[in-house]
């Protein structure tokens, strides 16, 4: 390909006389573009495109049942997002549950990464038990949680509540809540944290084991208390990883689908915005609105992304050091 | 407290302090025991009920030694209405390896030109990966419906290997990036000493030498898109459906169909369980782009 040159590294320089130069680095800028361009076209067409024209279809009232009532509406739909107290109301179900779900998550991934951290009989097999909850497919989970375990009837808990009860003689008089209809988000939110802790766990875990060994040896050597060791070494090491884990947790948290569409349908005040834009198009047939609700989200997730961003390019720069 | 006493002295403690740190190593490895159990306690009754009948299954309280009996299973597989649920996971297998190879086929030159021998301003790069994965799905969810509505592609599979493939190469990038970076520069150079060109540095000294990162890579995006419910759902309708909207079908309660329920949720969840097992080491890697190892 091409002969050209680029700049030599200062440190094969060094090392080389120049004459190797040439045939050193024969990659030219061209042929060191080439394997990038390919999925960086791809990414940019295929994420670009949409959203550019969610933009557009969110200035237009658009219905697909009236496909001849079509026209620019300026910001209407933008108003419609924010008098619409359907959509205030998901946006505040999308903050409660990514809130809950990440800050519980976290710390029950916390307790469980400092209780692996430590040897004991059986340790490869009790992680491997509690990654489990995350590998098993969302909506497969959620169904399972809602007729399975929360069933009033015949789930799990109620069947654990009416043997506990039995034990004392009184089984007909245990309390057999429906859970999903008395606590319809904290069922949502319950069944999110059990899938979401092994996540949690796993990046703090790797978090724990790449802390250096030495300083807290010499620590204990001091006779630094476990509680000391943990407060003024482990949890400063850990600080940056419980960041990163809370930021992504949040960015796949906030887009959660699966559970409330399969749990309460998006019933009983659960509806969170990627539930709601999903029935503003499909059954609402609104194009114009749920494009702008999608607009809407985009920036939301923008403002929580540039946190997530800054965490991530201190680690890329920790890394490059 | 003091640095300035001797080791020996306060490395030694009583016998009797020994014990009770051992009591309480014992009493933190059975809490782990305890936590883990209760965890995986869903995923066990999932399964042990998709092994009982309907009736048995449907008790309160529990029967947890009921009979063992493949009626749940035989049901799933259409014994009683005739529907087989397998052309919905042929469609998700097709679907989730399609987009998985395509991903590494465009993301493994793309890591290379991010990593080995990064092109200017690579972390701008890099970033614009990681932004596109953050922007939330669903906000492209109409978009994509009408260009695949314009281009015919509804109800096809070719429209969902799109779409996965566009969510998973952030990630492929991230990740193979990761595991490039961990390949020793002198080798590279060696090999470019040697007159090697880019393809067969690529095939003969990266791949190979990468090909422990690729198969994890390739088994989380196998497990992101094989779970992928939103846009397959608003995507397909009959022909292109995927395992988790087969699944769908179970949301409205309808008389005795838990060991059913049990087992189809089970039988999707197999093949995640599977590669998620495969690739434990490297999960963290992938979960977080790459950026914990």
């Amino acid at each position: 390909m091409s002969l050209v040159t680029e700049k030599p590294v200062p440190v094969t320089d060094a090392i080389n006389p120049p004459v190797a130069q040439s045939r050193f680095h024969k990659d030219g800028p061209l042929l060191k573009r080439l394997p990038l361009l390919p999925a960086l076209v791809f990414m940019i067409i295929v994420t670009q495109v949409p959203f550019v024209l969610t933009l557009i279809i969110s200035f237009f009232n658009w219905n697909s049942l009236y496909p001849n009532d079509v026209y620019f509406s300026w910001f209407s739909n933008y108003v419609a997002v924010f008098v619409n107290p359907d959509l205030r109301n998901a946006m505040l179900v999308t903050v409660q549950i990514t809130v809950v779900v990440v800050l519980v998550s976290l710390l029950l991934g916390l307790g469980i990464a400092l209780l692996l951290d430590r040897k004991f009989w059986g340790r490869g097999a009790v992680r491997t038990l509690l990654i489990a909850p995350f590998l098993i497919v969302p909506v497969a989970a959620a169904l399972v949680w809602k007729h399975a375990l929360y069933n009033p009837s015949y789930g799990l808990f109620n069947g654990i509540l009416t043997w506990i009860w039995g034990l004392f003689g009184a089984g007909s008089q245990a309390p057999q809540p429906d859970w999903i209809s008395q606590f319809p988000l904290h069922s949502v939110e319950l069944e999110l944290i059990w899938q979401w802790t092994p996540f949690m766990m796993l990046i703090l875990l790797a978090g724990l084991q790449g802390r250096p060994l030495d300083v807290i040896e010499a620590a204990k050597m001091d006779g630094a208390s476990e509680w000391q060791i943990f407060r003024y070494l482990t949890f400063p090491h850990l600080r940056q990883y419980l960041e990163l884990a809370a930021l992504l947790g949040s960015i796949y948290v906030v887009q959660t689908f699966d559970s409330v569409f399969t749990l309460t349908s998006g019933s009983l005040g659960t509806a969170n915005l990627p539930f709601t834009i999903y029935q503003q198009f499909t059954l609402g047939h609104d194009y114009g609105g749920s494009s702008a609700s999608g607009v809407v989200v985009v920036f939301l997730s923008i403002a929580l992304a540039t946190f997530a961003l800054r965490t991530v390019s201190t680690l890329l720069k920790d890394e490059s050091k | 407290m003091t640095a300035i006493l001797p080791r020996t002295l306060i490395g030694t403690s009583t016998p009797e302090k020994r014990t009770r740190v051992r009591n309480r190593k014992a009493w933190l490895g059975v809490l782990a025991w305890v936590i883990a159990l209760v965890a995986f306690a869903p995923i066990a009754w999932m399964i042990l009920t998709s092994f009982h009948s309907e009736t048995t299954a449907a008790t309160n309280p529990p029967s947890l030694f009921a009979p063992w009996t493949f009626e749940g299973w035989a049901s799933f597989f259409g014994a009683e209405t005739g529907v087989s649920p397998l052309p919905y996971f042929i469609n998700s297998a097709v679907t989730s390896l399609g987009s998985t190879l395509i991903v590494l086929i465009l993301a493994t030159p793309a890591a290379y030109a991010l990593s080995i021998r990064p092109v200017k301003k690579w972390s701008d790069v890099m970033f614009f990966f990681l932004t596109t994965k953050m922007l939330p799905m669903v906000a492209g969810l109409l978009p994509i419906y009408l260009i695949a509505k314009q281009l015919g592609l509804l109800d096809t599979t070719t429209i969902l290997i799109l779409v996965y493939t566009s969510m998973n190469i952030p990630i492929a990038v991230w990740m193979m990036r990761s595991f490039l970076q961990e390949i020793p520069a002198e080798i590279l150079e060696a090999a470019e000493i040697d007159g090697a060109g880019f393809f067969f540095k690529f095939v003969k000294i990266i791949i190979p030498l990468a090909s422990p990162g690729l198969a994890a890579t390739a088994l989380i995006c196998f497990i992101f898109s094989w779970n992928e419910l939103l846009f397959a759902n608003a995507l397909t309708s009959v022909s292109a459906a995927t395992a988790p909207v087969f699944l769908t079908s179970f949301i409205t309660s309808r008389g005795l169909f838990l060991a059913k329920v049990c087992a189809a949720s089970f039988a999707v969840s197999l093949p995640v369980l599977i590669a998620g097992f495969a690739a434990q080491d490297k999960l963290v890697q992938g979960l977080s782009l790459g950026s914990v190892k």
